[in-house]
């Protein structure tokens, strides 16, 4: 079965045109992108705002609770609700795109608001008594220092997009998924197992990328990662990274 | 609703068998966290491997790891044997993380009077620091239950029978009652499945439960210091 599924892969005919797999790896991660970016706007200012004021909590608690209906379901259901009522490639893409959306939602929220949530309240009056305002604190204060947590969200709801928007090809997306579901609807083992390959690869990546991303943007007083050169700047000046003393 | 009065007798059948689907690599992915995430906690080095290593098995979605996994098993496509493996893998990639929180929320001084009394690593294990991190490995295990319940609908795409049928034939043939019969099922699947651990969760915490009971019994020993002195 392996050299089956290598053959697949490595055959330049499937890796070209509108349906080959250069094509659907682009929709799939175009697709993630439009969603992951409407999801953000969203509930990224909604969990810093919850976190910041403490108001608003049961949504946090609602949209983890919602996590429990399951993803098949939902898009199944919006997808025979919707589809009809739209025309065209709409009728295909918009469902589940709107469902991709949900699904991206509270891991959002919930990374967002845990982690303004988490940030010392003696930091939050400390940057207060130093005659910052509202805003300031949550831009300048909060929200670096909830970022780790943020961003953790972040990654979450961008492998429950990867994932979902596979299986989304059901209904007519687009994207890597089409070489699952098209595969196993003609019995194509080659086929399918080859995209179910490049799907985890791609998920991977993505990733590995988001990790990365994490590690350039969080600030080293967070991580004590500093450098070694502030360091060595520190300690010249009697000033011992706390990092270091515990 | 016509059509599900008239499909009871299926809904059971396959309501059953996502139940076993669920539940079955939740057993046995805990089983293999704790060894697993113990042995993790006990070398601080190990932890971020560990973590990174479990994490990068959840970061495969599941219709994908569903499909690979008669390659790796060598069992046929339609086999449950697929999806309770991939739920199992799930599974510890949850509960590795949590195992370690969780051994971790021992407090240190109890660790360290197990030692003094001469217990050896594998009692203090058993004996002191898995019971007291039960609620830390409970909490994590409702998430595990919760999500496992959704992801298993996904194997009916491959040809595994469970509540997912429902949903994948709701819609091939545009019976919304079956869809919603699905949906509902699964939902109050995963609400027995909480409800189940956190009822365990309780039962092995027998004196988290004495304490909330006896907070009135406690403030009336507050006022009657003589008594909890005895007791110190």
């Amino acid at each position: 079965m392996i050299p089956k599924i290598w053959d697949w892969l490595t055959d330049p005919a499937n890796w070209s045109g509108a349906d080959g797999i250069a094509t659907r790896v682009q929709e799939h991660l175009t697709y993630s992108l439009i969603v992951l970016a409407i999801a953000s706007l969203i509930a990224l200012p909604l969990g810093l705002w919850i976190g910041h004021t403490g108001r608003g909590r049961p949504l946090v608690s609602a949209a983890n609770a919602a996590r429990a209906v399951p993803t098949l379901g939902l898009l199944f259901a919006l997808a025979l609700w919707l589809g009809p009522r739209l025309s065209g490639d709409l009728a295909f893409t918009a469902p589940s795109i709107i469902v991709l959306v949900l699904l991206a939602l509270p891991p959002l929220l919930a990374g967002a608001y845990a982690g303004v949530e988490a940030v010392d309240p003696a930091t939050r009056d400390a940057a207060r008594g130093m005659g910052l305002s509202d805003g300031q604190v949550l831009r300048q204060v909060e929200l670096p220092i909830a970022l780790p947590l943020l961003l953790s969200g972040v990654r979450a709801a961008t492998l429950q997009v990867i994932a979902t928007a596979t299986i989304a090809a059901y209904v007519g997306l687009g994207g890597l998924g089409r070489f699952l579901i098209d595969g196993l609807a003609i019995g194509d083992y080659a086929a399918t197992a080859g995209g179910a390959l490049l799907v985890a690869v791609l998920a991977l990546l993505v990733d590995l990328l988001l990790a990365g991303v994490v590690r350039l943007l969080v600030s080293p007083g967070l991580t004590g990662k500093q450098s070694r050169r502030r360091r060595v700047e520190l300690s010249a000046a009697g000033l011992s990274p706390i990092a270091d003393a515990t | 609703m016509t059509w599900i009065s008239g499909h009871l007798g299926d809904i059971w059948r396959l309501t059953v068998q996502h139940a076993v689907l669920a539940a079955i690599p939740l057993v046995l992915g805990l089983i293999v966290s704790i060894p697993l995430g113990w042995a993790a906690a006990r070398s601080r080095r190990l932890v971020p491997v560990a973590l990174a290593g479990t994490g990068l098995l959840y970061t495969i979605p599941s219709l994908a790891l569903f499909i690979l996994m008669p390659l790796i098993l060598g069992t046929k496509i339609l086999d449950p044997v697929n999806v309770i493996v991939a739920m199992t893998i799930y599974t510890v990639a949850l509960l590795v993380r949590t195992v370690v929180d969780g051994l971790g929320s021992v407090p240190s001084h109890v660790d360290a009077a197990a030692r003094a009394m001469g217990l050896g690593a594998f009692r203090r294990l058993v004996t002191v620091q898995l019971p007291l991190a039960v609620p830390v490995i409970a909490a994590g295990l409702r998430v595990a239950a919760v999500s496992n319940v959704s992801i298993v609908s996904v194997a009916s795409l491959i040809g595994v029978s469970q509540l997912g049928d429902l949903l994948v034939d709701g819609y091939n043939r545009d019976i919304p009652g079956e869809l919603w019969a699905g949906i509902v099922g699964c939902l109050v699947l995963a609400l027995l499945f909480d409800l189940l651990i956190q009822g365990l969760a309780r039962l092995l915490t027998p004196w988290l439960r004495a304490d909330s009971r006896s907070s009135a019994r406690r403030l009336a020993l507050a006022d009657a210091p003589r008594d909890v002195g005895v007791a110190a």
